[in-house]
């Protein structure tokens, strides 16, 4: 019994929408088969909360008087940079900028204690953040400097744009070498001293609609506490990863460019994070609900942690030097029970994704959707996956050669 | 038997004595080092949690006084700013005590447990959203 996006917003309209969370969705389909379970469930509801570096936002401040174009020229938001390549009063900020002034790694391994990431969630607390344009002037626009205090209840608009969000599954990392290595997936630990993962796993939004089926361009997403939109495949998208029996791929796959209005959003759910050694990133909130149309949307929601898989990498080795060897592969499930075996080794596990933050959020979106508050959408284009989809591939570098 | 967490500061004369092995070998004391540092010609300090005889610890720090050693009790303090914590466990692997552990390996919730924590500060700079505080 098939059932349209349609009908269930009909029944959410109704307050009659049977909504579970992907991990209530588990026992259900164990308890009453899926067939019954698909002719009751009308939405699973899906979430994660973890470090988000191709992350940003763009914001257009108002026109000053006189006039001035930043375009061309330099900001900096909270001693943040900007960029600035486009019309007057428009910027963009991003997640991992740093403070212009930062020591970065100067002395390894940096602290990283602010960035583009803290800007943002600054804006979205509702904090006022120090703006400063040095522009060049024209005819049009002769105001060459601006130093100004601004909140985001000012700014005309202000977007969370992001490129690459909600990674179908991720690498759990691990150091090989005799020396704590400190990466984006947090401080390694040296001979296996630690493994760190990255997934929201039974929760985690691509997971649960591995193919894409009714996850595509134009779903309408909770987007950091507000709503935001699917607006596009994210960067590095690569639906060609080697997949399980259960459609599950168990390599970095699937990802998502998500947009959003950030005026609408919460601090809690859209936070600057420092990686020492690394950079600043946002955590970002993503919930994405998952339409029960039939049967087979069913049986990918009902997806647990012990049937994904993930790849361990050696971060100190493999990873920065673009080699694609695994030392094994390991399941959720284990990966959570906070120790996993490599090389015979028992290693304890640590997370950067948040499984409690995946579940508040799955379950703020069943909220919002039983009470009539969400509803769903259908995609407007699908994602790209088989045989004629892009294919992820590293740069082909073509060394230019200095005249002399 | 009784533990009891001290920091002790050695002036720098004091430095090439061996003060702190009689607190074996006359007291009867095991301790573990938690942190150690010495300064050449400056001081040293060490961090020590003592095991046994609570009549013991007393007259092993009454000896420790004795030979020169401010002693004082182990008074900085780790603290979760749970309003900031993302509940990510980043911060488990690090702490080589399990002072932070996680709870419930369902819900994967996050806890602290103080009674555990030796303050040695390797949990912060690992956490991301940079929720562990040292309080003094």
């Amino acid at each position: 019994m098939a059932k349209t996006i349609e009908e269930i917003n009909e029944r959410i309209g109704k307050g009659k929408a049977v909504v579970v969370n992907a991990e209530e969705v588990i026992e259900i389909v164990a308890k009453k088969g899926l067939a019954q379970a698909a002719k009751e469930v009308d939405v699973v509801t899906t979430g994660t909360f973890g470090p988000m570096c191709s992350s940003g936002a763009y914001f257009n401040f108002g026109h000053t008087k006189p006039k001035l174009k930043a375009g061309g020229g330099r900001a900096l938001v909270n001693n943040v940079p900007a960029y600035t390549g486009w019309a007057a009063v428009d910027l963009y900020l991003g997640a991992t900028a740093a403070t212009v002034d930062d020591p970065l790694n100067k002395i390894h391994p940096g602290e990283f204690a602010y960035g583009g990431g803290h800007v943002i969630e600054d804006l979205v607390a509702g904090r006022d953040v120090r703006l400063q344009v040095e522009a060049y002037g024209t005819d049009c626009y002769p105001r060459k400097h601006l130093d100004t205090w601004v909140n985001i209840r000012d700014l005309n608009e202000a977007v969370l744009f992001n490129s690459r969000n909600a990674y179908q599954n991720y690498n759990v990392a691990v150091n090989l070498s005799d020396k704590t290595i400190y990466t984006y997936l947090g401080t390694l630990k040296p001979k296996l001293g630690n493994a760190n993962y990255c997934s929201a796993g039974q929760l985690s939004p691509l997971l649960n609609d591995p193919f894409y089926k009714t996850i595509g361009i134009g779903t309408r997403i909770w987007l950091g506490g507000g709503t935001g939109y699917v607006a596009w495949q994210g960067t590095q998208h690569n639906p060609h990863a080697p997949r399980l029996g259960n459609g599950v791929p168990k390599r970095p796959a699937g990802t998502l460019a998500v947009i959003g209005d950030l005026k609408k959003m919460s601090p809690k759910w859209i936070k600057g994070v420092s990686f020492v050694g690394y950079g600043v990133s946002l955590n970002v909130g993503i919930g994405i609900p998952i339409p029960i149309l039939n049967e087979e949307t069913l049986k990918y929601t009902a997806v647990k942690d012990e049937d994904i898989i993930a790849a361990i990498v050696d971060y100190s080795d493999a990873y920065p030097n673009g080699r694609s060897d695994v030392l094994g592969e390991v399941d959720y499930r284990t990966v959570k029970s906070g120790q996993i075996e490599v090389k015979g080794k028992k290693v304890p596990t640590s997370g950067i994704s948040s499984y409690k933050a995946a579940l508040e959020i799955a379950n703020d979106l069943k909220d919002k959707i039983k009470k009539g508050e969400f509803l769903l959408t259908e995609k407007v284009a699908g994602l790209p996956v088989g045989d004629a989809a892009p294919k992820f591939k590293p740069l082909k570098e073509r060394p230019v050669k200095e005249e002399k | 038997m009784v533990a009891k967490k001290i920091v002790l500061t050695f002036p720098k004369e004091k430095i090439d004595k061996p003060i702190v092995y009689k607190l074996i070998k006359e007291f009867n004391l095991s301790f573990n080092i938690l942190k150690a540092s010495i300064t050449p010609d400056q001081e040293g300090h060490l961090v020590l949690e003592l095991d046994g005889d609570k009549a013991e610890i007393d007259r092993g720090i009454k000896h420790l006084k004795e030979e020169g050693v401010k002693v004082e009790p182990l008074s900085k303090e780790i603290k979760v700013n749970w309003d900031k914590c993302t509940q990510c466990s980043a911060c488990v692997s690090i702490c080589p005590t399990d002072a932070l552990y996680v709870k419930d390996r369902k819900t994967m919730e996050v806890a602290f447990d103080p009674e555990k924590c030796i303050a040695c500060e390797l949990c912060i700079r690992p956490c991301p959203p940079r929720a562990i505080e040292v309080h003094f």
